[in-house]
Order: structure tokens, then sequence, then C-alpha cells
């Protein structure tokens, strides 16, 4: 009797070719995947931290600490950037605090480092009487700041071993005594050395640290520079955090959503309701129309209730954000009841409908960042982010609720919003000519 | 002598070919190549006024076809279809045809009166029309005391009478039926050609599809059957018996035993102790069997005489073979 049974589910199996892709072939898609998202294959480096630079201070101790922050391999460091307002292509200008503010505000960059006038005099006292250095930062992204504040005690002392030797040469006098004209001819000769501007015996012998190159136990010589993280976006809001899993969940069950109320269209076929309504005075175009418009209400009523909820029990600012989160749900909801539609017409049954849902719809949301955050992801995961609907919708809201951005700076993800829309739609009005006349 | 006047054609359907298969394959309608089904090949038909025109064929015949290419569903290859005289063009031009589907599609959700409410808006009726039309077509399918219920609690009769009742809201003059009656019990049936009847009492001229074949001979004016995609045969029962199988009564006589030597005129029937003959005029020739019988010593037990039916003619036209 067994093998009998056995033999009916394994022939079944054999033939089903959309069972055979989910059991064996969309578990290998998904652990390619979250491999990619979230071990970055092995093979991609950890994202850089974007970070901008401001030099209020203009000393040489200044200068050397920006430029080795720009050596430092853990971050991608800008000076300059166009000033507020230009075209992005205008010409550049040296960052002061106010702009590079923005260029965090903006999203540009989660952290600018400004390092304050006076900083050269008191660098590498040991005390708590150095200026103190602001790390301006979105905490949006929680890692960044931290990397940025440890990566900054480790440049510190790559940066300008000599001006560090020099301040513990000044307090051993001031402590212990002068030195003798023999021991400053020797100590000059050695702070030359870690200037990087003249050779020594022990720099020929490749006993000493070479400027500028990686200080081996840098990492242990912690509060060298006073730094302070400072909260530019979330430090006034309630509960930050909860507007991008608001809208990262969202928009992911918006997808869902749309796939499953797309499929009806698929009920249709099957149940003999569609050919009866292209009997009738309706048109596929009409027909298709009518699905798109309900599939978008739908998903503005679902992203409405999300919110609301999220108001209410999270305590998510959604009343002084009403007209950015109306456009973008508004606009996120039409792509989302395209792509509901194209999937629709692109299956010809649910059971195939349900497969390719589930693999495309996880599959863009662990890539847009509705799983884990787009910016904790490699930098190559991060572009391969912007193909998925998900990265723009998300990057819409956290502009909203994040970033309190005007309308205006939606531009950019309405448009693709809007583009995507108009491409689903017109794939799925080609796609659905398979039940016009034949 | 009085003049009779000329039935008047509502439909007409012209040399209708359609082919299936690959584009490649049918790229001459004449001729279909490999990988290309011929569904129709110059079928042509006439629907008169107030008639209900039977329909008949085997599976694959191209029935279906026929009526979607009526329907606007099918574009055909050649050939031509007029409705009250004007050639359809595409899908245009139909707002006096009403379709019902041989599926049940109606929303399963939906009460009766919603169904019926939204399938006479798509097909035109006024907003203001609805609620009258609905509540007639309520009355008309028996189905008022349960018109706030979902479709979906329905049995299969009272769905099918729901189904055919969405297809006519907009008030054709003339109706498509694909297969009305498939699935339902004798007394849902009779509902619906009573339904039907109605309709043909108001003007409205119907074809019907069906695989029934007593049905169609009782109910319909005239037949039409349909095979490999061509008519066979088109006009009313009397007139498909003579052009086929003849008017003669077919006579099966059981004996007690066959006869020593066999009886010219007579057929083995296949059934053991059997015979068949056909006769022209029963009351002057089954004496006259019934004494040859008996003078070949054999005793008559039972005698069945039947008249041509459309079974005899749609076996004869479209043979016995499986056609799956």
């Amino acid at each position: 009797m067994i093998p009998t049974l056995l033999r009916i589910a394994l022939t079944n199996l054999r033939r089903d070719r959309v069972v055979q892709a989910m059991a064996f072939l969309m578990p290998v898609i998904f652990f390619s995947i979250f491999a990619g998202v979230f071990g970055s294959q092995g093979r991609d480096r950890t994202a850089r931290v974007r970070v901008a630079v401001v030099d209020e201070d203009g000393s040489a101790a200044s200068a050397r600490l920006v430029t080795a922050l720009k050596e430092e391999n853990g971050l991608s460091t800008r000076t300059v950037a166009p000033p507020v307002g230009a075209a992005p292509k205008a010409a550049a200008v040296t960052l002061d605090r106010a702009r590079a503010l923005a260029l965090v505000r903006a999203g540009d960059v989660p952290v600018a480092i400004v390092i304050p006038k006076g900083f050269g005099a008191s660098f590498g006292s040991f005390d708590s009487s150095g200026r103190t250095v602001e790390l301006l930062s979105d905490t949006s992204d929680p890692v960044a700041p931290q990397v940025v504040s440890g990566l900054l005690q480790k440049v510190a002392m790559t940066a300008a071993p000599d001006l560090l030797a020099k301040q513990g040469i000044g307090m051993f006098e001031k402590y212990a005594g002068g030195l003798t004209p023999e021991q400053k001819r020797v100590t000059e000769s050695w702070f030359g050395m870690l200037d990087g501007k003249a050779p020594s015996d022990s720099a020929k012998t490749g006993t000493g640290p070479s400027a500028g190159g990686p200080a081996a136990g840098g990492a242990k010589m912690g509060g060298l520079i006073n730094a302070r993280i400072v909260d530019v976006l979330g430090e006034k809001k309630t509960n930050p955090i909860i507007a991008f899993y608001a809208a990262g969940i969202a928009v992911m069950f918006l997808l869902f959503s749309a796939s499953g109320a797309g499929g009806a269209l698929l009920d249709e076929v099957e149940s003999g309701t569609l050919e009866r309504l292209l009997t009738s005075s309706a048109s596929m175009s009409t027909i298709l129309a009518g699905k798109w418009v309900y599939v978008t209400l739908l998903g503005i009523f679902q992203i409405t209730v999300m919110f609301v909820w999220g108001m209410v029990a999270f305590r998510l600012d959604l009343l002084h954000h009403l007209p950015g989160f109306s456009v973008m749900t508004l606009f996120t909801a039409m792509a989302a009841a395209g792509f509901g539609l194209v999937l629709a017409t692109l299956c010809k049954s649910r059971q195939q409908l349900a497969g390719l849902s589930t693999i495309l719809i996880l599959t863009q949301s662990a890539l847009g960042g509705s799983m884990f955050p787009r910016f904790l992801m490699s930098e190559s995961m991060q572009k391969m982010g912007l193909f998925t609907f998900n990265a723009w919708a998300l990057d819409g809201y956290i502009k909203v609720f994040w970033r309190d951005a005007p309308l205006t700076a939606l531009w950019p993800q309405l448009a693709v919003l809007t583009a995507l829309t108009a491409v689903f739609l017109i794939v799925a009005r080609l796609l659905a000519r398979r039940w016009e006349t034949m | 002598m009085p003049l009779q006047s000329r039935p008047v054609n509502v439909l007409r359907v012209t040399d209708a070919r359609k082919a299936f298969g690959p584009t490649w394959s049918r790229a001459a309608t004449s001729a279909c190549a490999r990988g290309c089904t011929k569904a129709l090949d110059g079928a042509s038909l006439e629907l008169r006024e107030g008639e209900m025109l039977g329909l008949l064929g085997p599976n694959g015949a191209g029935k279906t076809t026929l009526v979607r290419a009526i329907a606007g569903r099918v574009r055909l290859d050649g050939g031509a279809i007029e409705l009250f005289g004007r050639a359809l063009q595409g899908g245009e031009g139909r707002t006096g045809l009403g379709v019902v589907p041989q599926e049940i599609a109606v929303y399963p959700l939906l009460t009766a009166r919603e169904n019926l409410e939204v399938w006479g808006r798509l097909h035109g009726v006024a907003a203001a029309e609805i609620r009258p039309r609905v509540e007639r077509a309520l009355q008309w399918t028996a189905l008022a005391d349960r018109a706030n219920e979902p479709v979906k609690r329905f049995s299969g009769g009272m769905k099918r009478r729901l189904n055919i009742a969405c297809g006519i809201l907009h008030e054709p003059r003339v109706v498509l039926l694909d297969e009305p009656t498939v699935g339902v019990d004798p007394q849902s049936r009779e509902r619906i050609y009573e339904m039907l009847a109605e309709l043909r009492g108001r003007g409205v001229s119907l074809l019907l599809t069906t695989h029934q074949l007593e049905e169609a001979e009782a109910r319909c004016q005239r037949i039409v059957i349909i095979d490999h995609g061509r008519v066979a045969a088109a006009g009313t029962l009397g007139e498909l018996v003579e052009a086929t199988i003849g008017a003669r009564r077919g006579v099966t006589l059981t004996l007690d035993r066959l006869p020593a030597t066999p009886l010219v005129g007579f057929d083995p029937d296949g059934v053991d102790r059997r015979l068949t003959t056909r006769v022209s005029d029963v009351a002057q020739e089954l004496p006259a069997l019934l004494q040859r019988v008996a003078a070949a010593g054999c005793k008559v037990l039972d005698v069945e005489v039947r008249s041509p039916s459309l079974h005899a003619v749609f076996i004869h036209l479209t043979g016995r073979e499986l056609r799956e």
C-alpha cells in the first residue's frame, strides 16, 4: 500500500514543475540572496563609511588629521561639495559646518567630522583640555558614528606621531626636568623621522613606524581625541527607528497583497467571468484599469492602517508628516498595484503566481532594505538594491519621517515610482493580450 | 392562395473559417500545415427570428469556436457574420447580443441581486433601469426568495438559472447559450427550458449548443449538426431525418429462438434472439412481418417500434468513433 502511495506522490512531484521549483530551486535562490546580503559572499569588502570632514581649525595638525582620514581605508572622505542649492555638478567648495550638516540631513553622508578651532593647539595633550571634535550623525545608521569615532582615534595616532612625541617630551620636561643638548639633538632627529621628512637609522633598518602607514598599537590609544556624537536627525524624535521598520514592513506586505489582489484576475480567468466580462462593454484595458485602481486603493488603506497602528502603539509621528506620507503612499501603492498586475498577467495559475511572487517579493525586500537596512550592506549590494522597488519606496519614506525632507526633495523617488508604474502597466497590458480575442 | 412570409434571419454565419496553432502553420487559411488545427472549415448557419436553434456536434467539432466567434471572442480567418443584417467587425456591434457561457461565470461572494446588478451595468443597462430589470430577472429565475444570499451557497440549478439571467439583463434580441443545462437535475432543466420558452415568447432568438440530443429534439425548432468545422446538416428534425436515415420506423422483434434459415429483410440485432428491420407503414407492414416469423416456427416475445430519432441522425452523420 505504502509503495503505491509513494509512487503516486513521486509521479506527481516529477510532473509538477512549480512544486519542484518551490522545493529545490527557491531555497537555493534565497540562500544565495541572503548570503549576498548578510555575508557579502566573502568577496566583497564591508562598505566604507562615507564621511564629510570640516576643518575649522586650519592648523598643521588638523590638516594632517584630514589627510590621514582621507587615506584611511575604512572611510570614504569628502572635504568639498557644491554649495547649498547649487546643481550637483556645480564647482565644489570647501565644506563648512552648515554645508556638512546639510549633507547629513540630506542623507548624502551618515557622519560629518567637524574639527573645531583650537584643535591643533591642544592636540596630543592626553588630558581633557583638548577641543572636542563633533561627529554630526544620522543615527538611522547606528553603526557609522561608532565606526567613525573609533577610526578617528586610530587616525589621530598615525597622522601626527611627531606632534604627539613633542607633546610627550614637553610634558616630561615640565614634570621631570629639561633634556640635555645631546638628548635634544637626538629627539629632534627622531621627530623628523616621525614627521616623515628625514631619514633615520631606525627607519632605514625598518624598525620604526612610517607616516601615514598603519599604526600597530593605535587601536589601544582610545580617547586621544575628544569626540562627541551629535544626532542631528533623530534626537528630537520620540521613537525614530519605528518609521524605518513601519516603512520596510509595509512596503514588503504591500507587494504581497498587491500580487494577491492581482491574482484575482487569474480567478476570473478560471471561473469564466473574465471571458464574460470581455463579451460585455468592458475592454481588456478597462478591466485592467479597474483592477489597478482597486489594488491601489487597497494598498493605500493597508499602508495607512500600518502607520496609524505605528502612531497609536509606537508613538510614530504620523500627524506631522501627513503630506509626505500621503504622497509617498499614493505613489508606492500605484507602483505596487502595477507590479501585482504584471505578476498576475505573467502567470498561468494561482499556484504559479504564489511561487513566483514569493521569490520576487522576498528577493526585492531583502535587496531593497525591507528586512535589513541597505546602509549596512556592502557597496555592491547597495547598488543592486537600487534595481528594486522597495529601495526607492523606502528611501522616500525615510526622507519623510527621518529627514523631515520637504515634498520637493521626494522627486527622485516619485519619478522612479511613476516610471515603474508606467512600465508595469504597459507590460501587464501586453501580457494580457493572451486573454483577448484569439 | 395566401402568401407565406419568409422567415427573418437575425443572425447569419457564412463560410466561417478559423485555424489555431503557430502563425507559420496557418499562413494560408485554405491549408493547415503541421501543428495547426482547423476549428472551423467553412461553417455556415442562419438563426431565424424567434426560433430556438440547436447547434449539435461531437466534442471538438467547432461548436464553441463558432459561438465564440459570434460573440466576438474569436477572430475569424475567413467568412462573415451578420447580426440583424449588419456585418460584424471585430468585437463591435454586438449590443443586441446576449451570451450565456458554459461556465457559471458569476461572482460567488456576491448575492444573486448584486450579480444581476453588476452584470447589467457591465452590459450597458442604465442605472435607473437596473432595479426593475433585476426584480424581473429574480422572478423569472425563481430566485426572488434567495436574492440576498451569496451565490456560493446556491445549488447547481440555481447558479445555472442566474448564469442565464446575467446574460440577458440588457434584453438582447439574440442569445447564445453554451450548454445551459449541463450538470443540473431534471427539475432545474425543466425550469431552464421554461425560461427559454418565455424568452422565445418575447421574440428573442436563441442559439443553443448542447449534447442533450433528446432535449434538442424536443425543444428546438431547427437543428444544425456540425462536425470537423463544417455543417453536416441543418433543418427541422423531419428534414434531417429525411435527408439522412429516412423516415422509416425501426422494428425490433425479440424471439424465443432465431429461425433456422435467415429471414429475408431482417437483420440480426447483435443481441441474442433479436431481429431488426425497417418499415414505412407500421399498420400495414407489421402484421405481415409477424406472420413470416411465425411461419418460420418462431414465437414473438416482444415488438419494439422506433421513430427515427435525432440520436440516429447524429450517429449517422458523425459516426461512432470517439473524438477525444
